[in-house]
């Protein structure tokens, strides 16, 4: 295969990856439901199983997912994370306490207590989901870091780091463009759209199911709120171009639009996953179907990754440059845009991604085996009686 | 160093050892317990005796409390590489991204997967299917140790890839001599093994508390002889592979080896230090200041080259040269590193300016020079001197105490096997004081893996002032205090809740 062929291959794994990501956070959302789907201990402990089943395998896609992005893309695993540090640290931070509140919670002598468990839960549930959010956000607004491989072959004092991030926020800044925080937003109320969809397939348990139906309600308007005011602001603004022979980035009006209508089949399937999740909370909703989480899900998964591939294809910087303290159209505001990274200028060689190639072919056998263990451990719903049964219950 | 902000470097390396330290204390005991436990549970299936069950499920349990926090603090270290040594993610993410990748797709998965079947599937699924996902649970966990093994064995010994000066990094041309190059099958079974028996001395020294309590008296007695047996086994195997560890260092990392012997001068016929103590200032001072030794002629050319009468280069002939035995002293390599550096920079000035014979000629500069081109950053020969003392006392701790603890099992089969474990007071207090000094031996390891290898993060290319990511060392000093914090607490729950099932015992487990 062609350098070329196997970079869009592993960008489609890789946003693959993310959309994964994105739907199995489900689980987050789910956290930050706790208190108000789970009125009593027992309800507690029900979502928290419920949830302690499955938070593993969000956690283990967003490593994977980490690990594969660092393979393919590595340019992009040194200037994101190094650069803007501190959104990466708090999101880390996150998923670092959230690891141990399932196993601990309610063991005795744990000593932060139950409701430190449970916070951690809720901090895990709102940071993870917002911020990984606005961090893709830059992924369609840019951040103002700067790329000189040169950098390493200096030996006359300062620096050898290849990239540099402007600002002392280190990737904080991100939060004060309202765009990338509608995304977050966006993906912090699908997260509990997912989560109350899950509980009410899952859970065997009547005032649980209630909670749960009215926060998908209440969640899928705000979702629709800010997803929606995120894809206009997205469509309607100038997008990063690359230039196909001479790699050159500058801005084009409509760039996004213009990338779903130059892949329709990315388009339609976009407007496909949109829909499938609405079908989720509308079956759910009207006809009290308990399915919904399949079709959201669905619906998620393909929704995230065509975002992705609009970022990254028809020749467009997924991760762009962007100072916004320089004047725009000045010589030095172009100059800094071509420090964008695109699939071509941030992969790893031929050789690396045809040998990750083969190791991709044991996705769908993982996928499967995937399946066929959450079939023999989730054959009926979760409910009281079980959890008493169970030896180990969260 | 040029123009470093050596305490950026500082609270990079203690951020990275911190985090690392405290992951490499919840992993080996997963690595061995789950091993453990998968024979116990084909006990169980294999003769439908409740107690063996019993002994499963308490084992799983204490394995369950471990397992979280080894999570929680691996998925740092992931991001870490980036967060902290950008430079080093882009300078080798070719090779090194692939191996952290793969351990993703075909261990984390394989793990996370089984594990839920092995805690929830006890009243779901049939007994086979069940143990054979307590099975791939464990081999799942030994995979993930694996890749990432491997990874750390090519720092340590960078084979299997090649300098691209066009893209100016490290390109992958073999995926196979990284996975099997002597350093990472070293490595691999060392470091497993090594954990097996870390997981065989927890194992003994709780059953050993129960003895001591006079509780539980036959899960205490099996629970031993499977654990000594295995551990037994398995340090036979850890010490051979330290063995062949510490011979393919001599050969690929000298200095390192140097290091760990604190053999400053080279000389045939070296002898081998069994033990010894500095005096304070001996790293300061760079030079050997033996307080006391006790040394046995000849060993040490006979342990790296397997001869006595070989010639062991020491510390100084690394740092000033030798001509007579034909080693290049630090200063002429880091004018060689230097020149690399400056004639890559040339090619590529010339390449942008289309002058194809400056390219052609400033490029055969740069691969002559290459081998030396991590060098070219420091300032003084003295820079690339790792930290002797610690290195050298922790190897000793740690070949001591793998020696002890090979006794230990020994011991504890044959009583065991006997009958006769009953009533050994002393016995089992021996036992119990081995927990914290398995650790403490495992830990040793890698600081003599990774101390010893200092200034290097890949051996003899890229030293860890040229690959740090440029923050503000005042925000990995923060980052270093919350992990410290966070931590520490998480450990400190982790010790209450282990004590609280370990008293609880393995009555509540349900055999049945
Ligand atoms: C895959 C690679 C890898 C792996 C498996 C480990 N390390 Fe490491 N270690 C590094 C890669 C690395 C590194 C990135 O290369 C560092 C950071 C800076 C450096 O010089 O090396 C390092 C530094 C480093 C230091 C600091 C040494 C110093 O600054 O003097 C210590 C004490 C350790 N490590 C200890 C460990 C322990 C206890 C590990 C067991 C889990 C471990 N490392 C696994
Ligand atoms: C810098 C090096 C390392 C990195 C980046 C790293 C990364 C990680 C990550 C991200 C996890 C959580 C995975 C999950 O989602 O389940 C993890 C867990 C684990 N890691 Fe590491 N790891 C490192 C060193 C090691 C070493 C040296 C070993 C073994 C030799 C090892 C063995 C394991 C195991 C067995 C687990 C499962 C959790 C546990 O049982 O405690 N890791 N590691
Ligand atoms: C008794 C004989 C032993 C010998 C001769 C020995 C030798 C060595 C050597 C030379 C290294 C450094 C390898 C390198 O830097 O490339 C090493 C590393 C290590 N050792 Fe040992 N060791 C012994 C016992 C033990 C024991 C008993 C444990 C733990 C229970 C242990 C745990 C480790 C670990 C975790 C490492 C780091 C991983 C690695 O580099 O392989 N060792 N050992």
């Amino acid at each position: 295969m062609t350098l070329e062929t196997l970079q869009q291959y592993w960008w489609i794994v890789v946003s693959l990856l993310a959309a994964i990501l994105v739907f199995l956070m489900f689980v987050q959302g789910g956290q930050t439901l706790l208190y108000t789907v789970g009125k009593t201990e027992i309800e507690r402990k029900l979502i928290v199983n419920a949830l302690g089943r499955k938070w593993e395998f969000t956690f283990t896609t967003l490593v994977t997912f980490g690990g594969a992005f660092f393979a393919s893309f590595p340019l992009f695993y040194s200037t994101s994370f190094g650069g803007a540090y501190w959104v990466w640290m708090a999101i880390l931070f996150a998923f670092v306490i959230q690891a141990v509140s399932y196993e601990y919670r309610t063991k005795p002598n744990n000593f932060l207590g139950q409701k430190t468990y449970e916070m951690f839960l809720l901090l895990n549930g709102l940071l993870g989901t917002v911020l990984i959010g606005t961090a893709v956000g830059t992924f369609f607004t840019g951040s103002a870091f700067s790329v000189d491989k040169t950098n390493l072959l200096n030996l006359t004092g300062g620096s050898n780091a290849i990239s540099a991030w402007e600002g002392p926020a280190h990737g904080l800044e991100a939060v004060l463009n309202f765009t990338n925080v509608a995304l977050g937003l966006a993906v912090f109320f699908l997260s509990r759209v997912l989560g109350s969809l899950y509980f009410i397939n899952n859970i065997e348990h009547n005032e649980i199911m209630k909670r749960a139906n009215k926060q998908l309600l209440i969640n899928s308007v705000a979702f629709l709120v800010f997803f929606l005011y995120f894809l206009v602001v997205v469509l309607l603004k100038d997008g990063f171009a690359v230039d196909p022979t001479t790699g050159v980035v500058s801005l084009e009006p409509y760039k996004y639009m213009n990338n779903f209508l130059a892949m329709p089949l990315v388009l339609v399937l976009f407007l496909a996953g949109v829909v499938l999740v609405l079908a989720g909370i509308g079956i759910t909703w009207l006809k009290d179907s308990r399915k919904g989480i399949w079709y959201a899900g669905l619906g998620t998964v393909l929704a995230v990754w065509m975002l992705f591939l609009n970022a990254g294809f028809n020749n467009t910087a997924y991760y762009p440059a962007l100072d916004t303290s320089l004047t725009a159209g000045s010589a030095e505001w172009t100059a800094f845009m071509q420090s964008s990274l695109t699939i071509r200028n941030s992969s790893s060689s031929h050789y690396t991604l045809t040998a990750m190639s083969y190791v991709s072919l044991l996705v769908p056998f993982v996928l499967a085996y995937i399946w066929y263990a959450w079939k023999a451990i989730n054959n009926k719903r979760i409910d009281e009686k079980e959890l008493q049964d169970e030896h180990h219950s969260y | 160093m040029i123009g470093f902000d050596t305490s950026l470097i500082e609270w990079s390396r203690a951020q990275f050892a911190l985090t690392a330290m405290f992951h490499w204390l919840f992993v080996p005991l997963t690595l061995g317990i789950t091993f453990l436990i998968a024979i116990m549970e084909t006990l169980y299936v294999r003769t439908g005796n409740p107690e063996w069950k019993r002994i499963t499920k308490f084992w799983m349990t204490i394995f369950g409390i471990n397992f979280a926090i080894g999570v929680a603090t691996g998925i740092i270290l992931e991001f870490e590489f980036g967060t902290n040594w950008s430079n080093y993610s882009w300078f080798v993410g070719d090779i090194f991204g692939a191996p952290l990748a793969v351990e993703g797709i075909m261990a984390f998965f394989m793990e996370s997967t089984f594990i839920a079947i092995m805690f929830f599937g006890w009243n779901k699924v049939s007994k086979g299917f069940h143990l054979t996902s307590t099975w791939l649970t464990a081999i799942g966990a030994n995979l993930s140790a694996l890749w990432i093994l491997v990874a750390n064995a090519w720092m340590q010994n960078p084979v299997g890839m090649q300098f691209n000066p066009d893209t100016a990094r490290n390109e992958m041309v073999s995926f196979w001599e990284v996975l099997f190059s002597p350093t990472a099958i070293n490595k691999f079974l060392h470091t497993v093994t090594s954990s097996y028996m870390l997981a065989a001395i927890v194992v003994i020294g709780i059953s050993s508390w129960f003895l001591m309590k006079k509780r539980d008296i036959l899960f205490a007695k099996r629970s031993i002889v499977v654990a000594s047996a295995f551990g037994l086994l398995f340090a036979v195997i850890t010490i051979t592979t330290g063995d062949s560890s510490a011979r393919e260092m001599a050969k690929v990392q000298p200095v390192k080896f140097a290091a760990m012997e604190n053999h400053y001068h080279g000389q045939a016929f070296a002898p081998l230090v069994a033990f010894g103590a500095m005096t304070p200032d001996a790293d300061t001072a760079k030079k050997q200041n033996f307080i006391f030794k006790f040394e046995i002629p000849s060993m040490l050319s006979y342990m790296a080259f397997a001869s006595p009468s070989a010639y062991v280069p020491g510390i100084y002939d690394f740092t000033y040269g030798n001509q007579e035995h034909g080693i290049p002293s630090f200063t002429e390599r880091m004018e060689k590193g230097k020149l690399a550096i400056q004639s890559l920079a040339s090619y590529k000035e010339a390449q942008k300016n289309g002058n194809d014979s400056l390219a052609q000629a400033t490029l055969s500069v740069f691969r002559d020079n290459y081998q030396h081109f991590g060098y070219g950053y420091a300032n003084a020969p003295e820079d690339f001197i790792p930290p002797v003392k610690l290195t050298f006392y922790s190897f000793r701790i740690m070949v001591f105490l793998g020696g002890f603890f090979l006794l230990l099992f020994i011991y504890f089969f044959w009583m065991g096997i006997k009958n006769k474990l009953e009533g050994k007071r002393w016995l089992y207090i021996t036992a119990i004081f081995s927990i914290p000094l398995v650790y403490l031996t495992s830990q040793a390891g890698w600081i003599v893996a990774e101390v010893g290898r200092q200034p290097w993060v890949i051996q003899d290319l890229m030293p860890t002032m040229a690959a740090v990511s440029k923050i503000e060392a005042s925000s990995v000093q923060i980052t270093f205090w919350l992990f410290a914090i966070t931590f520490t607490a998480l450990l400190i729950a982790e010790l209450k809740i282990m004590f609280g099932q370990i008293r609880k015992g393995p009555q509540n487990e349900g055999g049945h």
